[in-house]
């Protein structure tokens, strides 16, 4: 009987692991939306002086790592274990981010899920014992993402309202032992493993409709493992549903018989302003969630404005050749829950 | 548990008829494309290009050009003027406005071949540019020879 398991999708954390220290990195876009005094540091174009997008998106996130671990302290040396993850093919951006870095490395595709995937994994290592230091990180970029899932940037084509705006930017999160950090600080309690979901929906472009079961599947999971009700967080944020997904998701918990109207937002949501910022229903990517939890979230719990908050990072897991055969969108969510204790209290 | 809660629990397992459940809620509430407003627009826009073109091939013929002989040099003109609005970063926000109506003009056809060509330069000259250059007009050429050939065999028979 697995020992740090509850339920049947659940890891429970009691060695408290502490998110040390983050970083984030975004593009003009993301620095100029609602959120941008939250980022650490704002590009301000989409190449920032890069030969290539691709190669902007691997620097942006190798500045990301670098910066949280001189934030935290920690040189790069004593850090374990690297776990990150993009959107790119082969996940050519943490590959190479992880290359210059020199740090163990594992890496890992969610697709927009990764950002849990890679906190939740790497806060698994380090309450079993098998690290000191771990960082998390992900990224993704518009330019990248545009041209290997749709079409190139300067094409004319007319989107559909309902589709999203890739979030050009990467997090980086330090995660360590209780042992490093004494006081109230940012703690992952919890970590919900998500399974694909997939009700048939088809079009590339709505990738919110076809994300929310996911997400919806994955809160209700995480409330029966921990037998906790959904007013136990003060906030309940998925990553990546935008407008279309959000309004899905608050009809799916209602269904479930869960009320989330007055904690739940969608990072999606938060991190553009949609009435005066060309990103149609919101924003996405693995960036989206990373970037409005390590920057902004996490920085009202350290403010204590927040106590506990759940994070579920939704995944699509399409590529061009899946939709092009004419396949649905299978896809994934993961919850991480964090939360504001004192480390000595153990 | 709750009736809701245990209904709403058998997504883990999605059946056909539940898919069709799903997909009605997500079809209600994804956002309807403004079809109305798309269409006056497209026309509009279309029109204008149209517009255009027709007073260049004015400025052809008023030169000197034949009626016939003025066609080549306008198309050549509208693709220039199309592939320099292209490189400027214009034509993507134009097609987002306009949809149809910058698409379905030959300024459409160019900003699809430009764009591609400047997307996959970093590539290289050969598998960047060269290879990729046609992926999104690729189809309208090869659809449209063969729409030709259809048409003239149509047309060959009907004689």
């Amino acid at each position: 009987m697995a020992g740090k398991k509850v339920g049947a999708q659940t890891l429970v954390f009691h060695n408290s692991p502490v998110i040390l220290e983050a970083a984030t990195v975004v593009g003009p876009l993301e620095g100029q939306g609602p959120l941008g005094g939250a980022f650490d540091i704002v590009y301000p174009d989409q190449l920032n002086g890069h030969r290539s997008w691709e190669a902007c998106e691997r620097a942006m996130m190798k500045e990301a790592v670098t910066l949280a671990l001189d934030k935290a302290k920690v040189g790069i040396d004593r850090v374990d274990f690297m776990l990150a993850g993009d959107l790119l093919n082969q996940i050519i951006s943490c590959n190479f981010a992880a290359r210059d870095l020199g740090i163990p490395f594992l890496g890992i595709y969610g697709a927009c899920s990764s950002f849990a995937e890679s906190v939740g994994l790497a806060a698994a290592l380090v309450d079993g014992g098998y690290a000191d230091y771990t960082v998390a990180a992900v990224s993704s970029h518009y330019g990248t993402s545009e041209r290997q899932f749709r079409f190139p940037t300067e094409y004319g084509g007319q989107r559909p309202p309902y589709s999203q705006c890739t979030v050009t930017g990467s997090g980086a999160a330090v995660i360590a032992s209780q042992l490093y950090q004494t006081g109230v600080v940012p703690v992952i309690t919890h970590f919900t493993i998500g399974k694909v979901i997939d009700l048939g929906i088809k079009d590339p472009y709505d990738m919110g409709s076809a994300m929310a079961p996911a997400a919806a599947d994955t809160l209700q999971r995480h409330l029966l493992d921990t037998g906790r009700a959904p007013d136990y967080y003060d906030l309940i944020l998925t990553g990546d549903l935008a407008t279309v997904g959000k309004d899905i998701m608050l009809e799916l918990a209602d269904l479930a018989g869960l009320n989330i109207k007055s904690n739940y937002d969608d990072c999606g949501c938060m991190v553009y302003d949609r009435t005066t910022q060309p990103v149609f229903s919101g924003g996405s990517g693995c960036a989206c969630s990373a970037v409005v939890v390590l920057g902004s979230v996490l920085e009202r719990l350290r403010r204590h404005e927040l106590r506990r908050v759940l994070v579920i990072a939704t995944g699509a897991l399409l590529s061009p050749v899946s939709y092009q055969q004419g396949e649905s969108i299978p896809s994934i969510a993961h919850a991480i829950s964090i939360e504001m204790r004192d480390t000595k209290e153990g | 548990m709750t009736r809701g809660k245990s209904r709403a629990m058998q997504a883990n397992k999605p059946a056909k008829l539940q898919q069709k459940e799903y997909q009605a809620i997500a079809q209600r509430k994804k956002m309807k494309p403004p079809v109305l407003r798309n269409v006056v627009v497209a026309w509009v826009v279309g029109g204008l290009i149209c517009v255009l073109g027709q007073a260049i091939n004015q400025f052809f013929i008023s030169r000197g050009f034949s009626s016939e002989d003025a066609g080549s040099p306008t198309v050549a003109v509208l693709i220039l003027i199309s592939s320099i609005l292209t490189g400027l970063g214009v034509y993507d926000v134009l097609g987002q406005f306009a949809g149809a109506g910058s698409a379905v003009p030959v300024t459409g056809f160019a900003n699809s071949v430009v764009s591609a060509a400047l997307e996959f330069k970093r590539e290289g000259l050969v598998l960047g540019v060269g290879a990729k250059m046609f992926s999104l007009a690729g189809p309208v050429i090869v659809y449209g020879t063969i729409t030709a050939f259809i048409v003239g065999v149509i047309r060959a028979l009907l004689r």
